[in-house]
């Protein structure tokens, strides 16, 4: 497999100078450095010769990408369709209540992000909370906070 | 690993491999597909590694531990089948390791209490649970069998022999004729006849000579729908195979796989694949020494569900925003930098190789005329069996959800059914009015009742669409006017906004679903919701906004009652839409242990320990966190 | 002896009933407007490629008892079609989106009067800001990109969200000032907004950053 990459220039050198490689470029900056900045934005920009302003809509357009630093730790709170029949709003809103942020939003000290995916494929044990990697299947408000004072 | 030459080779390396399996070798074959995954199964799988090491089992041959795609039982997860022993555990946790490796694999005993029970019988082997027995595994064989991480596995199972078979015996034209005949249909929701869109991209590279493309679409958006990700979990090589020999046929040197980003394992096993079936050359130049070059690259969606659309997925690769864009030109004429394209979905794709193998004559023998061969649905919801499930086209809906389901557990009834995700319709389980006569089932048990077939033509009829494959069964818990209302929030957050039919259209109808669930609004508003769905139905740009009216459209249409109920009588019959419910506790059960009033976000809840605890209605945002903390289950909901 | 110039194959169809006639590459808008027959559009503009955003000119188009709703500022014409910019389902799709459209923008004097000369008056949707009247048609963006070519504004999120913005929300050095964007706005939305795109520009020497 190939090395992790290490910098943002390895980053960029790990693919051809175009701007059809814009996003996965993106993507690599938000899996290495948890988001994008504005320097790195920039860069990308120099090397495959685009505007700013198609970045910056690029990376607007699309959920995957944050333009501010994401936390050390997510929560993500699954709300498809088979999750929200088994009241997974309701499991949002108790955690919107405990950490203080909206979905999207980030806890002050950049410990814990919250946010919402649709569907993690994991329907037979809906309402499913992912915690970073981890899967909490069949979650409620008293096992997520149990998931959550390990952490 | 040593680059195949041709095909005589590759028939060389893999009866070299089968020569080498021992037929009595023990196999332990763990489900790691996303339902085990998040009961814990890799940590199953870790404990049969260690615990073999340790064991140090006294056996002629070691058992071997593979790490599978899913099983499909997702209800009963974690899955572990032993072969030759053809035993199948079920509810399989890291501590129950211990003892299936000491009863099972030493001692060549079962563990019946791991064993799946229902009604009374246990059973011992897949085979024989009603929950298997209906189905009929062509494209999901593989996936729960293979290591999907070894080519070597795929290899002996049967990948690329179609390959094989493409490039020394059939014409790019024989192969294009072949699944034109074979009556395959889109398997991504479109229903689109595959044959006749590879034929328009031909007929256009034949016009404007130059590069062709082959997509994979794994932008799997519809929440519920887990198909294409157990495909590209558990058997990754059926998708390349698909594309290689669809580029062959085609004339495409190039091909893209588009996976949703929120599936990295998808995405690792893909990669995996990639290299090595490169490394034996079953991809790049000169492929089986037949002159056809083609390789893959893998593109990572970057969550948007628009580019589950054709022409988003290109605007995506191309670097840009997911916008779709109007057609004509489809992507077959003017795709990818304006270039014939063909896009299909991931289980499309691992049809062709099963085609091609058995014949277009074979594949029109499964399913129905107009829907030939197989489809996989992933059944979740209030049902009893959920899981993928793979069932000839033409399965009767009851079939589906009762005999493979096992129908809705305990005390609700079976209400609906949802297909087709956030693009389809809410179809009920009994009608006052008839379905279709397009395809019917005379029903088993309901003289007179005609069943809905699930076939492309027959789902359109009713309003819905065949979708993807996510069945979500709703009983009388679940709220029709609630999930129609959930499915227009999921797409005002999807839609791309470009267009002001779905950009305006999906907040305007929200609004009104927003009313009705708050027991507001009048009669002629349900007219009025109808005609704006049909604004979107004719107005819209793309897909993902003509289709979004079909949730709402076909509640209304079958369960008009339930919307007049909430807006004329302020209810909810099945109790879920907040402002038109109470939460009370009853007073007999209640315990007065307290937990609920210390857990009330809205301190509404008041009483004495060892006393029965009470609600104050007015001051009560229906949040559920009572219920959900009461240990003697005295919260009532009205 | 000058050779004959040959003559276009014309295409021969109806609109509401009516023959007209058009060269291959004219739209069914285009063939309209040459016609005197009038559809009403909000996002298209001569100067730019089509982009089809409001759907306000769909037509609807039937051929052999089957119609479709198609935009009639991308859409070229079939042989022996019949048009019909006045359908029911035309209208339908017409008047939702300018009820739809007057929530939406509800401080722009342009879209009530589109609104009212087909007879939509008022707006039973909710008003998030009764400010707005910007409705995102995205000729400014394609006028920046394709006539001036600069680029300095576009749309950034998606859905309701999309807003026409420059990145990070703040002017952008690459604007050269040229105005291009506010004469081509419908309704007068960017004119309201300019400073925040072009910033200061005293200090320009006139020689922009395009890329």
């Amino acid at each position: 497999m190939k090395k992790a990459p290490k910098t943002i220039d390895d980053i960029l050198a790990s693919y051809p100078p175009h701007p059809q490689n814009l996003i996965s470029l993106l993507q690599d900056v938000q899996t290495k450095f948890n988001y994008i900045s504005t320097e790195h934005l920039a860069l990308i920009c120099d090397y495959v010769g685009i505007p700013v302003t198609r970045a910056w809509s690029v990376a607007t357009f699309y959920k995957s990408f944050s333009l501010e630093p994401r936390g050390e730790h997510e929560i993500k709170v699954c709300l498809g369709t088979t999750c929200h029949l088994k009241g997974a709003n309701r499991l949002l809103e108790a955690c919107e209540r405990a950490l203080g942020v909206a979905p999207g939003g980030t806890t002050p000290d950049l410990y814990l992000t919250l946010d919402t995916v649709k569907c993690v494929g994991a329907c037979a044990e809906a309402p499913v909370v992912m915690v970073d990697q981890d899967y909490l299947g069949r979650a409620s408000i008293s096992s997520l906070k149990k998931q959550l004072k390990r952490r | 690993m040593k680059k195949i030459k041709n095909a005589a080779e590759l028939q060389v390396l893999r009866q070299r491999l089968l020569a080498a399996q021992d037929p009595e070798q023990p196999v332990v074959r763990v489900c790691l597909g996303p339902g085990c995954l998040a009961l814990g199964a890799e940590k199953v799988g870790q404990a049969f590694k260690s615990a073999i090491r340790s064991k140090k089992i006294k056996a002629k041959v070691q058992p071997l531990i593979k790490e599978t795609g899913c099983h499909g039982f997702c209800s009963q997860g974690t899955l572990v089948s032993l072969s030759p022993a053809n035993l199948f555990y079920v509810r399989v946790r890291p501590d129950d390791v211990a003892e299936i490796v000491e009863t099972s694999l030493a001692q060549g005993k079962t563990v019946e209490r791991l064993l799946y029970q229902d009604n009374g019988t246990s059973y011992r082997s897949a085979e024989e649970i009603p929950f298997y027995r209906a189905q009929q595994k062509i494209i999901l064989k593989k996936v729960g069998v293979i290591d999907p991480r070894d080519i070597n596995d795929a290899l002996l199972a049967g990948a690329y022999q179609s390959l094989s078979k493409t490039l020394t015996e059939l014409s790019p034209d024989e192969v294009l004729r072949t699944v034109e005949v074979s009556g395959l249909r889109g398997r991504g929701g479109g229903g689109f006849p595959t044959g006749y869109k590879w034929r328009r991209a031909v007929d256009n590279a034949r016009k404007n000579p130059g590069p062709v493309y082959v997509i994979a679409n794994g932008e799997e958006g519809d929440p519920g729908a887990f198909m294409d990700r157990a495909i590209m979990e558990g058997d990754p090589h059926a998708v390349l195979e698909g594309m290689i020999i669809g580029g062959y046929a085609l004339g495409a040197n190039q091909g893209f796989l588009y996976v949703r980003h929120e599936y990295p394992i998808a995405i690792h096993h893909l990669s995996i694949a990639l290299q090595q079936a490169r490394a034996l050359g079953l991809l790049g130049k000169n492929i089986l020494g037949s002159g056809f070059n083609f390789d893959l690259q893998i593109n990572r969606g970057a969550g948007a569900y628009v580019c589950g659309e054709e022409t988003a997925i290109i605007a995506s690769l191309e670097g840009r925003v997911g916008e779709p864009r109007t057609r004509p030109p489809f992507p077959a004429q003017e795709g990818l930098w304006g270039r014939p394209t063909i896009i299909n979905n991931v289980e499309t794709w691992a049809n062709i190789a099963h085609i091609i193998e058995r014949g277009a004559e074979w594949y029109t023998q499964l399913g129905v005329p107009q829907s030939t061969g197989t489809k996989i649905f992933s059944l979740v919801g209030k049902v009893k069996n959920s899981g993928l499930v793979e069932v000839p086209m033409g399965i009767s809906l009851t079939r589906l959800v009762e005999e493979i389901g096992g129908g809705v557990p305990g005390q609700p009834r079976f209400k609906a059914v949802q297909t087709g995700g956030p693009s389809g319709g809410i179809i009920p389980y009994e009608s006052k009015e008839p379905f279709t006569d397009y395809h019917y089932h005379p029903s088993d048990s309901i003289p007179g009742r005609k069943e809905i077939s699930v076939d492309f033509d027959s789902m359109a009829q009713t309003g819905s669409i065949m979708g993807g494959g996510g069945m979500i069964v709703m009983d009388d818990h679940d709220c029709v006017v609630d999930v129609a209302r959930y499915f227009l929030n999921f797409l005002q957050e999807e839609s791309c906004g470009k267009c002001l039919p779905c950009r305006l259209g999906l907040k305007g109808m929200l609004e009104f679903l927003d009313c009705f669930t708050r027991g507001q609004g009048a009669p002629e508003d349900i007219d009025a919701l109808e005609s704006l769905g049909r604004a979107l139905v004719d107005g819209s740009l793309c897909g993902l906004g003509r289709a979004a009216p079909n949730p709402v459209l076909t509640s209304i249409r079958y369960f008009r009652d339930e919307y007049l109920a909430h807006i004329v009588e302020h209810k909810c019959p099945a109790g879920v839409c907040r402002d038109l419910i109470t939460y009370s506790i009853d007073p007999e059960i209640c315990n007065g242990c307290g937990l609920c009033a210390e857990d009330c976000p809205g301190a509404c809840i008041s009483g004495k320990k060892k006393k029965a605890y009470a609600i104050n209605a007015a001051a009560c945002i229906r949040c559920g966190t009572c219920q959900a903390v009461c240990p003697v289950d005295a919260v009532r909901v009205a | 002896m000058t050779p004959k110039k040959k003559k276009p194959k014309m295409i021969k169809f109806t609109i509401n009933g009516r023959q007209v006639q058009a060269k291959p590459e004219w739209t069914i808008l285009e063939t309209a407007r040459l016609n005197h027959i009038h559809i009403p559009t909000l996002c298209f503009h001569p100067a730019i490629t089509p982009w089809g955003s409001c759907r306000l000119c769909v037509v609807e188009m039937r051929s052999e008892k089957q119609g479709k709703i198609i935009p009639s500022c991308l859409s070229l014409p079939e042989p022996e079609v019949e048009v019909f910019t006045e359908s029911e389902r035309v209208q339908n799709v017409r008047r939702w989106v300018l009820e739809m459209l007057l929530a939406e923008c509800p401080a722009s004097r342009e879209i009530k009067d589109l609104a009212a000369r087909y007879g939509v008056t008022s707006t039973r949707f909710g008003i998030t800001d009764p400010k707005e009247d910007c409705l995102r048609c995205g000729r400014c963006v394609a006028v920046c990109h394709e006539v001036v070519g600069v680029q300095a504004l576009t749309f950034g999120s998606r859905g309701v969200k999309k807003q026409l913005e420059t990145p990070y929300r703040i002017p952008n050095s690459a604007c050269i000032g040229c105005g291009c964007c506010v004469s081509v706005c419908p309704t007068g939305a960017l004119q309201n907004r300019l400073d925040t795109v072009r910033g200061d520009l005293s200090r320009r020497t006139g020689h922009g950053f395009a890329h």
